[in-house]
């Protein structure tokens, strides 16, 4: 079964994220990266959520990483793939696969970020994945 | 301080309904604790403790404490989905303990079906407030595609199968058979359960625990109180709650809050896993059962899928009986909430009171477990343990 497009929510920004959407028009995604401890984190938030410190930036990702685990909605019209991704920095987020054979997913499938523009009229894309 | 002896369960009611048309949901609430307090012969005037949780309708309990017309010392709308009653019994022994009230009413109702609510396979959004909603609303995360990337994961790393997952449907269905308001009461094979149309891979529909309409309602009260009541006694051993979350990005989908909440409840309790003659355990999925029985250890961590198969799970037959009323996968699970229909069968088998097809001889040490929110994401577990006296 081939995936046929499907119309992506669009994200509403705030305070906390919009500097990662921001980022997402230009086709980058960003993660958190903790000054005081080094780590990193996914979603992106305004404290580190693994040591609790406010020193935290946006750091881009290479947008590349491994299928963690996934799952075909077949219910849906049209079904979708959701899955999460880890990526190579460490994260792993949520997400979709695009441009895929649905059928033929597999945990530990390499895949790479590419943006999907969302539903409302200049709204901003929303980080989906392809198989490399 | 420990809650352990310091409260008893002394009434329980499952409303019967299994789509409420003609009911409000104001309605099937009072009908649930009516019913609960005459099975523990008190009155509405007895109730100085409510507890509910977010499937009540109006500002926290406020609405329903109106409508019932409480006179209350007590409260708590402490919302963690699904297992939130199962979390309440826990906090309303500790408002019990500390002396906060004497007679605690936990309520539930819901009606989905009369509804039309997509239940499972619509995404739900909880209000773009919530920090994570942005991340992860736009890719659809619906109830059974979340669980099934739990399921995914867990056969990935410990070979688990389907027709393992399926052997959990097989024992809520031998039970459900004798249930006479469950839903789903016809007895079904592996081969069903696997043969059945695919939702979201790897979870069949028969995979996925039902719609219903319906409530339930629990009264804890103080011991003085169940004691004077004519009532078997059913005691408040011990109570466990934990969350669980994604940790900053660092994602395990192959265990979930009942790793820390069943220790705290087993420890407070004094007593362990294979001390349990029952067992109640949240099934919104068949990968829910599998997981949550592991992370409580009633099995090894990757064993749950040898440990559910061959019908141990069966009254009767199996080393863990479990949810003898067929449960969320066959019975009903009310307002897609199913922690408190967990609470009341475990009541019914330490009172002697389940269908004696499915009845535990000398049911004497029981659990219940619920899980709220979403297995892949976020949720709250909450375990208690009871005795009968």
């Amino acid at each position: 079964m081939t995936e046929q497009k499907r119309v992506f929510p669009t994200p509403v920004a705030d305070p906390d994220t919009e500097q990662f959407w921001s980022a997402a028009r230009d086709n980058k995604l960003m993660i958190g990266s903790c000054n005081s401890c080094g780590e990193k984190h996914y979603y992106p938030r305004g404290m580190c959520p693994h040591c609790g410190s406010s020193n935290v930036e946006l750091v881009q990702s290479s947008g590349k990483g491994e299928i963690y685990s996934w799952s075909v909605l077949r219910r849906a019209e049209p079904p979708f793939a959701i899955a999460y991704v880890t990526l190579d920095e460490g994260p792993t987020m949520m997400t979709n696969i695009i441009d895929c054979d649905l059928d033929n997913l597999k945990i530990g499938q390499r895949v790479e970020v590419q943006f999907s523009a969302t539903e409302e009229e200049n709204g901003a894309p929303v980080p989906t994945f392809k198989p490399v | 301080m420990s809650i352990n002896g310091k409260a008893y369960i002394a009434g329980v009611y499952e409303h019967p309904t299994r789509k409420a048309v003609d009911k409000s949901l104001a309605q099937l609430h009072a009908e649930s604790a009516l019913g609960a307090l005459a099975d523990a012969g008190l009155t509405k005037d007895d109730v100085d403790g409510y507890f509910c949780a977010g499937d009540a309708p109006g500002l926290g309990p406020l609405s329903l404490v109106d409508y019932m017309g409480l006179n209350l010392k007590h409260m708590d709308a402490t919302e963690t989905g699904g297992s939130s009653y199962v979390l309440h019994v826990g906090h309303a022994a500790e408002a019990i303990a500390m002396g906060k009230c004497s007679v605690a009413l936990i309520t539930l109702a819901g009606r989905p079906r009369a509804e039309g609510m997509a239940t499972g396979t619509a995404p739900r959004n909880y209000g773009s407030s919530a920090p994570d909603v942005a991340f992860e609303f736009p890719f659809g995360p619906t109830v059974v595609n979340m669980y099934a990337m739990c399921a995914q994961r867990h056969m990935y790393e410990y070979g688990t199968t389907s027709e393992q997952l399926a052997w959990i449907k097989v024992a809520a269905s031998h039970h459900a058979q004798y249930n006479e308001h469950a839903m789903l009461r016809n007895v079904v094979t592996v081969e069903e359960v696997v043969n059945s149309p695919m939702i979201s891979d790897p979870l069949h529909r028969l995979d996925c625990c039902v719609i219903s309409d319906g409530g339930g309602a629990i009264i804890v009260t103080s011991p003085e109180i169940a004691k004077s009541l004519k009532r078997p006694l059913v005691k408040v051993l011990g109570a466990g709650e934990a969350p669980k979350h994604q940790m900053g990005g660092k994602i395990d989908l192959t265990y979930s809050g009942a790793r820390w909440s069943g220790p705290l409840a087993f420890e407070e309790a004094r007593v362990k896993p294979s001390d349990m003659k029952y067992a109640s355990i949240y099934d919104s999925f068949t990968i829910t059962v599998l997981m949550q029985l592991e992370d409580l250890g009633f099995c090894e961590k990757g064993e749950g899928g040898k440990f559910v198969s061959d019908g141990n799970l069966i009254s009767g037959t199996g080393k863990l009986p479990f949810n003898t009323d067929g449960g969320g996968l066959c019975n009903n699970h009310p307002a897609n909430r199913g922690g408190l229909t967990k609470v009341i069968e475990a009541v019914r088998q330490l009172r002697g009171e389940a269908h004696p097809n499915v009845q535990v001889p000398n049911c004497d040490l029981a659990l219940a477990h619920g899980t709220g929110g979403s297995l892949g994401t976020r949720h709250g577990s909450a375990t208690v343990i009871m005795e009968r006296e």
